[in-house]
């Protein structure tokens, strides 16, 4: 599977410049063990099972998927904290999981990430201005004058006034301006890549709409590539060059945002986009009955074959014995299902011979 | 007080007997809640927070309501007030009329026999909703015996056929079960059968979908709304999501700043609208159907302090289509349309703004 992805990468940003690629996770396998009451082993959680994806230079993904779906700790494995149980991480042309802890520290300035609860993620009785200043001191960033003027220029990035802000404490802002010091502290070191763990989802709409917009703008002039995850996916369309869809830690479906969601073809990715009420007057309710049933199964025992089988309307007998592999469906777009709901799959580089027709 | 008296009267028939003249006196097509004028206004540390300023609408029997708007819209504070389920630091006035009896001002334990027997409340957290240290049957079986008449057989019978109502799997094994064995889903359905248990006749859903996935918050919608027209009831749907509002009632109030600012039914709302501030608010929702990377129109600024009267209309520091006059008086919620109400001066669609 891991040669199937990385021959048929190429393609799926084929067109686009300066195609070096930023990130290459490879077979990424994260675990926890369980223990019960006296350390008594419990079980094993697969939170992420042999997920493998590149990003580009300058390419924000997008990662969707339910509670559970493993979308959080992938996000987590890419940045090591904790390094994943198997696999493999390239970033900048090294492996992160082989690196020592000072070569990983280093790395870490190119890497920065963004969290859910922007309040809660930064200390309340702390300046803006020590906040920012933070990364800029661990790292050595120049003296004190040549700090300050950074931390000015990064507050001014983000939209708040030095002056006005600047001398606040956390507690003292509102949402929006807690995710965009956050944001200003994660822009600090100049990274390459940001990953951005629901950002916006806790945010109003009037609030997100200008958070998302400031993602928009800071990915344009400073060459930030993104790693989105987020629950909703009309915001992670938004955002996005490419989506790629977990469910209970596999993925299902990979490809590029505009086709993806116009022509989903893993049955869950449709279960997800008809789940989505929309505003539109005459869009009608979500006929979510048709397109997903029950529960999600628990991570601890994740059902045999397709692990989608036990919710999906499609599901056969196949879908229980053999699991399906990734395999492509359109330009860049690539779907674990045996029976996919777009019907001819392309021509074109076919993986594991799994392909039908 | 002598609104209390009455519900105090009602209250002592057997209950049972109680939800049937409620019913019958009020007959088919009148307003079963009917909120008129309500203020809510906080006293804090010598400051004063005007939370809700005039909201007026009324909800009739089998009929659903959205009322959406973004934090600090005074949503919530609104239906907790016709609840009475505020601090006492909370000022309410104005009016409040359930079937004919006044709720503002009546005694606490006449307001505990309202709650769930006739005016139920989802809340958004079911984590924080359910006592953890106890099994959801028993929490559910309590509240029946609290409200009804019944034995304890009888309210575990009840409690388990409510537990099937709301689908949640195998519902005899699941009485005894804690709320951190269940799902979030599961759990939301354990607190809807919990406001189910005495037959309300109108549910409060306060952002009851929001923590929950999409799959998941379509099915618990579903299943609301199956179960709303089902038993008639009258559903008041809190959100600050505009899709939900869309897809799931027949009637939507947009609030800004604790002030109604736009409400109509749904599709004549979605599709016309007037007031700048729900335009904006639909404007910045992120759409599936749209090209990614588009940038998404949005208005600067924020709420404002609740706790400054302005002379003016409140969305008027944000407004892109602010004039003079705007600032100078408030605009009243009113038809100038078939069954359209919204406040403003210059409202944007037909040809005024």
């Amino acid at each position: 599977m891991a040669e199937a992805t990385m021959t048929t990468t190429p393609s799926a940003v084929a067109g686009r410049e300066g195609s070096d690629v930023l990130l290459d996770v490879r077979n990424v396998t994260q675990e926890f063990v369980l223990r019960n009451h006296g350390g008594v082993k419990g079980g094993i959680l697969r939170a992420v099972s042999d997920v493998s994806f590149q990003m580009r230079h300058g390419e924000t993904l997008g990662v969707v998927g339910e509670t559970g779906s493993g979308k959080s700790t992938l996000a987590r494995s890419v940045l090591q904290a904790p390094p994943p149980k198997a696999g493999e991480v390239i970033f900048r042309g090294k492996d992160l999981t082989k690196l020592h802890r000072k070569e990983l520290l280093a790395m870490r300035q190119h890497v920065q990430m963004v969290f859910q609860d922007p309040p809660a993620s930064l200390d309340p009785k702390w300046k803006v201005t020590q906040i920012v200043e933070e990364p800029l001191l661990a790292f050595g960033y120049g003296d004190r004058a040549k700090r300050r003027a950074r931390v000015a220029e990064l507050l001014e990035l983000v939209g708040l006034d030095p002056r006005l802000h600047g001398g606040r404490k956390a507690r003292e802002l509102s949402g929006g301006q807690c995710q965009r010091v956050a944001i200003a502290r994660a822009i600090a070191l100049h990274p390459e890549l940001i990953v951005c763990d629901e950002a916006v989802s806790s945010l109003d709409v009037l609030v997100q709409a200008q958070v998302l917009n400031l993602f928009e703008r800071l990915r344009a002039e400073l060459g930030l590539s993104y790693l989105f995850i987020a629950h909703d996916l009309a915001l992670v369309k938004q955002v996005s060059d490419r989506v790629l869809v977990l469910y209970l830690g596999k993925l299902c479906e990979l490809g590029p945002a505009d086709d993806m969601f116009k022509a989903p073809a893993h049955p869950y990715t449709l279960a997800l986009l008809a789940s989505v009420p929309s505003p539109d007057p005459n869009a009608g309710r979500p006929e979510t009955n048709r397109v997903i049933s029950g529960e999600l199964p628990s991570p601890l025992n994740p059902p045999s074959g397709c692990r989608f089988r036990t919710r999906c309307p499609r599901a056969e007998e196949r879908c229980a014995a053999e699991e399906p592999q990734l395999r492509f469906v359109g330009p860049g777009h690539q779907v674990a299902c045996h029976f996919p709901l777009v019907e001819t799959p392309v021509a074109a580089p076919t993986t594991n011979g799994t392909g039908r027709l | 007080m002598v609104d209390g008296l009455q519900l105090d009267g009602a209250a002592g028939a057997p209950r049972g007997g109680t939800m049937t003249a409620a019913r019958d006196g009020r007959g088919g097509g009148g307003p079963l809640l009917e909120v008129t004028d309500l203020h809510v206004r906080f006293r804090q540390r010598g400051r004063q927070v005007f939370a809700v300023n005039g909201l007026t609408y009324k909800i009739a029997a089998s009929s659903t309501l959205a009322i959406i708007g973004e934090s600090g819209s005074g949503k919530t504070v609104a239906s907790r007030a016709i609840m009475g389920l505020l601090p006492v630091t909370a000022e309410v006035t104005g009016s409040v009329r359930y079937a004919g009896r006044e709720l503002v001002g009546a005694k606490e334990r006449d307001l505990r026999r309202l709650r769930t027997n006739d005016i139920a409340m989802v809340f958004q957290n079911p984590e924080r909703s359910l006592n953890p240290t106890m099994r959801i049957g028993p929490q559910i079986a309590e509240a029946i015996r609290l409200h009804m008449d019944l034995g304890r057989k009888a309210a575990h019978e009840r409690t388990v056929d409510l537990l099937r109502r709301v689908r949640l799997p195998s519902p005899e094994r699941r009485y005894f079960e804690y709320p951190h064995q269940l799902s979030g889903g599961m759990r939301q359905r354990v607190m809807i059968a919990l406001a189910l248990s005495c037959q309300p006749k109108v549910l409060i859903a306060d952002e009851a979908t929001t923590a929950l996935d999409v799959t998941t918050q379509a099915q618990i919608m579903d299943l609301l709304l199956e179960l709303q027209a089902e038993l008639g009831m009258a559903l008041i749907l809190i959100s600050h999501d505009m899709g939900l509002a869309a897809s799931y009632t027949e009637e939507v109030i947009v609030m800004y700043a604790g002030r109604a600012v736009e409400h109509a039914a749904t599709k004549e709302l979605f599709s016309n609208v007037r007031m700048p501030y729900t335009r904006a608010l639909l404007d910045a929702i992120p759409r599936v159907d749209a090209p990614s990377h588009t940038v998404l129109p949005m208005i600067e600024g924020r709420p404002p302090d609740l706790s400054i009267r302005l002379p003016g209309c409140s969305f008027a520091p944000r407004c892109p289509d602010v004039q003079d006059d705007c600032r100078q008086a408030i605009p009243t919620l009113t038809e100038l349309e078939d069954g359209h109400e919204f406040a403003c001066f210059h409202p944007c669609g037909g040809g005024n703004g």
